[in-house]
């Protein structure tokens, strides 16, 4: 696990990447490290692409703006095509392939392919797909104690919405294990 | 202190001005200060408070006015465009004493502008917040704990001093979370009584009078020289400054908020490359922290200002700087946020400079 | 030896009216006004919780004249600062003191929401039709055709508009709970006005809704009149297109308050009524 661990989450409005970059910011928050949790705002919010920016570092964070991630999550095909080329050498992209037609190239990093809306709806949640990307991108990079991961979920579902937090929780497990 | 929770840096001024003892927030919708309206309005509620959605930001401005002639802690918050219409009332609580709070989590300008971040209202808020002979203590948060620290601070000095406070912040401190430990809650009959409020006389004093208008010149005269004087105890006793890596800097960066913590990222490739280069975080805007720039005289040998807009807070530095050094100045603007890649380029070239004048030696 | 008689006060200055000059022209109404306002406040026994704003205007100083507490506002800002006050501290009287220009021309979004909120403050609004301490210019209330510095072939309303009515206009608003025009030219009128006044006070303490009393009144200085004159001119000019008369009165019409009024008006509205079966 190296010292720095930026992530970039990116796809379009209402699939939850927002909360799912919350999810790993809090992972790091829990393991007492520095966190930052940067959003796109504005009208970009409202059903177009929408993505933010974690950092995970053992020192304080400079610019919480990641340009060059080390992980990208991507939820769509202008996500991919815009962030996969400048991911670092080494770092880990998480494609979801049910939305994206097709991965360019990026032989500096791993690409990892799954059909993340598709296993979300087999599974009966649809809107979960953020958290199977998320789950599959622990998988590859273990930026957090496996424990860290499910204690960070009871952090970001409220605690009166017991019931999305288990599906949440197995969201996470068919990641992981996809 | 409590749990460290992670908070949007728009919440973590609301939840803290809360803390604070502020139970009066009125408040206008603009981007991308929103949430703090928001967050005030589920919590206002909770802790026996008021938040009011005024007609305006003029009105938003002018109910903190009437809150704080009150004897309460007030606060509004806005961003850019609506902050320049808060000028009057801000120029009203100056020229009538009043203490509050006003938040400016800046998009950029001019005009309607973008609401990405920016820091192009520097000179607004240090130079001409209002018409007439004041100041306004600007306060520069560069990350969400600082901002819900700040906030106590800038009560505390507004009250002190009779005078308003603004919190400088930028779209991109306002929308990041970042872990946050909140402090203990102050509970707003704990603070330190008023002698001049308007909230009835109770047949047991003269009245009180909140008032800007002086008619005769050489009283408003007098009344201009008099809060001088509390500026000057302001400037002597206020000025705060975080220093990192600058003692033996040769190229120190001046820079504050989200452009500060971008500095740090450069300040520090630029030591592992074996450029000595340092930074200055202005903490108050106003009064500008000469201390901590004139402390590296001495040592430095090139300034570098670095700001989210076209060159504001430079001039500032160059009058500390006297002409000493080179102050040199790299912004980008329009809501563009700098890289840390971009800032390191202009250090290098500051640094080949630097080398080349000394061959010419 | 004259015989020494018991004296018997008949006319004495009130209380909360401060013992000073005020800037006031001759022949001015405000000075009328301000005494009135000062009488109900002495005969409500209020001064001590009462907070006065101030407007900008030839009212300007009379944060010098009341005795209460006062605040000086911003130019039309008043109801904006009366709301600040008023928030904090719910058991102050909290009035303000508006000429024309400030009420009706630059405050009038602080004028129209703060009844609109149904703020729990009182507003007394002094019509006379132009700005007087500036010297003179048309105000939002000058009259079609009336002559000022800044409509110098007269008010035209072709190109400058109408004049406003302020108490027709606030009197559609649902948190308004009382509006009345008055003007003091006579004592019959000067008693009616001072009466208005303390019916909006006494409104305000008991809490049921913002109230306004508008005063049609005279500028004789910036009138080019003497004070006769000018109250003949205002009787004949002005009452007619701002006719006298209570324009709200929701405890008349039968309701305890302006939010029981309001709540009668949206009765076909579901959501406005939750308790009663409709949406939240």
């Amino acid at each position: 696990m190296s010292n720095t661990l930026n992530v970039v989450l990116a796809g379009f409005g209402g699939q939850g990447l927002l909360f799912a970059g919350k999810l790993i910011a809090y992972c790091g928050l829990i393991e007492d490290r520095h966190v930052s949790w940067l959003p796109s705002y504005g009208p970009e919010m409202r059903g177009g692409t929408a993505n933010c920016s974690v950092c995970l570092s053992d020192e304080p964070i400079g610019s919480p703006l990641v340009l060059n991630p080390d992980a990208l999550i991507a939820m769509n095909q202008p996500s991919i095509d815009k962030f996969a080329p400048v991911v670092t050498d080494g770092g880990v992209i998480v494609a979801d392939m049910t939305l994206i037609g097709s991965v360019p190239e990026a032989p500096q990093a791993t690409t990892i392919q799954l059909p993340a809306t598709q296993m979300a709806e087999d599974a009966g949640f649809k809107q979960l797909a953020n958290i199977i990307c998320a789950g599959r991108l622990w998988a590859e990079t273990h930026f957090c104690e496996e424990e860290t991961l499910f204690k960070a979920m009871e952090k970001c579902v409220p605690a009166r919405k017991a019931q999305m937090l288990e599906l949440n929780k197995q969201a996470l497990h068919i990641g992981m294990n996809a | 202190m409590s749990e460290k929770v992670l908070m949007k840096g728009n919440e973590a001024l609301a939840e803290s001005a809360i803390r604070a003892g502020c139970r009066f927030f009125f408040g206008y919708p603009i981007t991308p200060q929103t949430e703090l309206a928001a967050y005030m309005a589920k919590r206002m509620p909770k802790v026996g408070g008021t938040y009011l959605q005024a007609e305006s930001e003029i009105a938003a401005i002018n109910m903190v006015y009437g809150a704080s002639a009150a004897g309460a802690r007030a606060m509004t918050s806005s961003s850019s465009p609506g902050v320049s219409l808060k000028g009057e009332g801000i120029s009203y609580m100056s020229g009538s004493d009043l203490p509050g709070v006003i938040i400016n989590v800046q998009r950029g300008g001019p005009g309607l502008g973008g609401i990405q971040p920016s820091q192009s209202d520097y000179w607004q808020a240090t130079r001409a917040m209002g018409h007439g002979d004041h100041r306004l203590v600007v306060f520069a948060p560069a990350t969400v704990q600082e901002m819900a620290d700040l906030i106590y601070d800038a009560f505390d000095v507004a009250d002190k001093y009779r005078t308003p406070v603004m919190i400088l912040a930028d779209g991109m401190l306002g929308q990041m979370m970042e872990p946050v430990e909140l402090r203990e809650a102050i509970s707003p009959e704990d603070l330190p009584a008023k002698d001049w409020t308007t909230e009835g006389h109770k047949n047991k004093r003269p009245h009180n009078i909140v008032n800007s208008l002086y008619l005769t010149a050489e009283d408003l005269e007098d009344l201009n020289v008099e809060r001088y004087q509390r500026y000057k105890q302001i400037e002597e006793t206020e000025q705060r400054a975080e220093t990192f890596l600058a003692e033996d800097a040769d190229i120190v960066l001046v820079a504050f908020g989200a452009t500060s913590r971008i500095c740090r990222s450069a300040v520090r490739a630029a030591r592992d490359e074996g450029i000595k280069a340092g930074l200055i975080r202005p903490i108050t805007l106003w009064p500008f922290p000469e201390e901590a720039i004139r402390a590296t005289l001495p040592t430095a040998k090139a300034y570098l200002t670095v700001e989210m807009n076209m060159g504001q807070m430079v001039d500032d530095v160059r009058l500390v700087v006297n002409g000493a050094h080179p102050v040199d100045f790299y912004g980008r603007t329009g809501g563009v946020i700098p890289t840390p890649d971009e800032v390191l380029g202009k250090i290098r070239e500051i640094a080949a400079d630097l080398d080349s004048a000394k061959g010419d030696e | 030896m004259a015989d020494q008689k018991e004296e018997k006060v008949v006319f004495q200055r009130p209380h909360s009216l401060l013992p000073v000059v005020t800037n006031y022209c001759p022949g001015c109404t405000h000075g009328i006004v301000n005494r009135l306002v000062a009488e109900v406040i002495d005969e409500l026994g209020i001064e001590g919780d009462t907070v006065g704003i101030a407007p900008v205007g030839c009212s300007v100083m009379a944060y010098n004249f009341f005795g209460c507490d006062m605040i000086e506002a911003a130019h039309g800002r008043a109801p904006a600062v009366a709301t600040g006050v008023k928030r904090v501290h719910p058991e102050n009287i909290v009035f303000a003191y508006q000429g024309d220009g400030d009420l009706a021309s630059i405050g009038m979004a602080e004028t129209v929401h703060a009844a609109t909120r149904g703020e729990n403050i009182t507003v007394i609004f002094i019509n006379n039709a132009i700005y007087g301490m500036t010297g003179g210019q048309m105000a939002p209330t000058s009259l079609p055709n009336q002559v000022t510095q800044t409509s110098p072939y007269g008010r035209d309303v072709e190109t400058a508009g109408y004049p406003i009515r302020v108490c027709e206009l606030l009197s559609t608003l649902d948190g308004v709970a009382y509006l009345e025009r008055v003007t003091v030219d006579s004592p019959k009128n000067v008693r009616k006005a001072k009466k208005a006044i303390k019916k909006a006070f006494e409104t305000q303490r008991d809490g049921l809704g913002y109230s306004l009393v508008e005063v049609v009144a005279t500028c004789p200085t910036n009138w080019g009149m003497t004070p006769q004159q000018a109250f003949a001119w205002m009787r004949e000019n002005m009452l007619p297109y701002y006719p006298l008369g209570v324009y709200k009165d929701v405890v008349a019409d039968g309701f305890a308050n302006a939010a029981e009024a309001a709540s009668a008006r949206s009765a076909e509205c579901p959501i406005a009524h939750p308790s009663e079966g409709g949406e939240a």
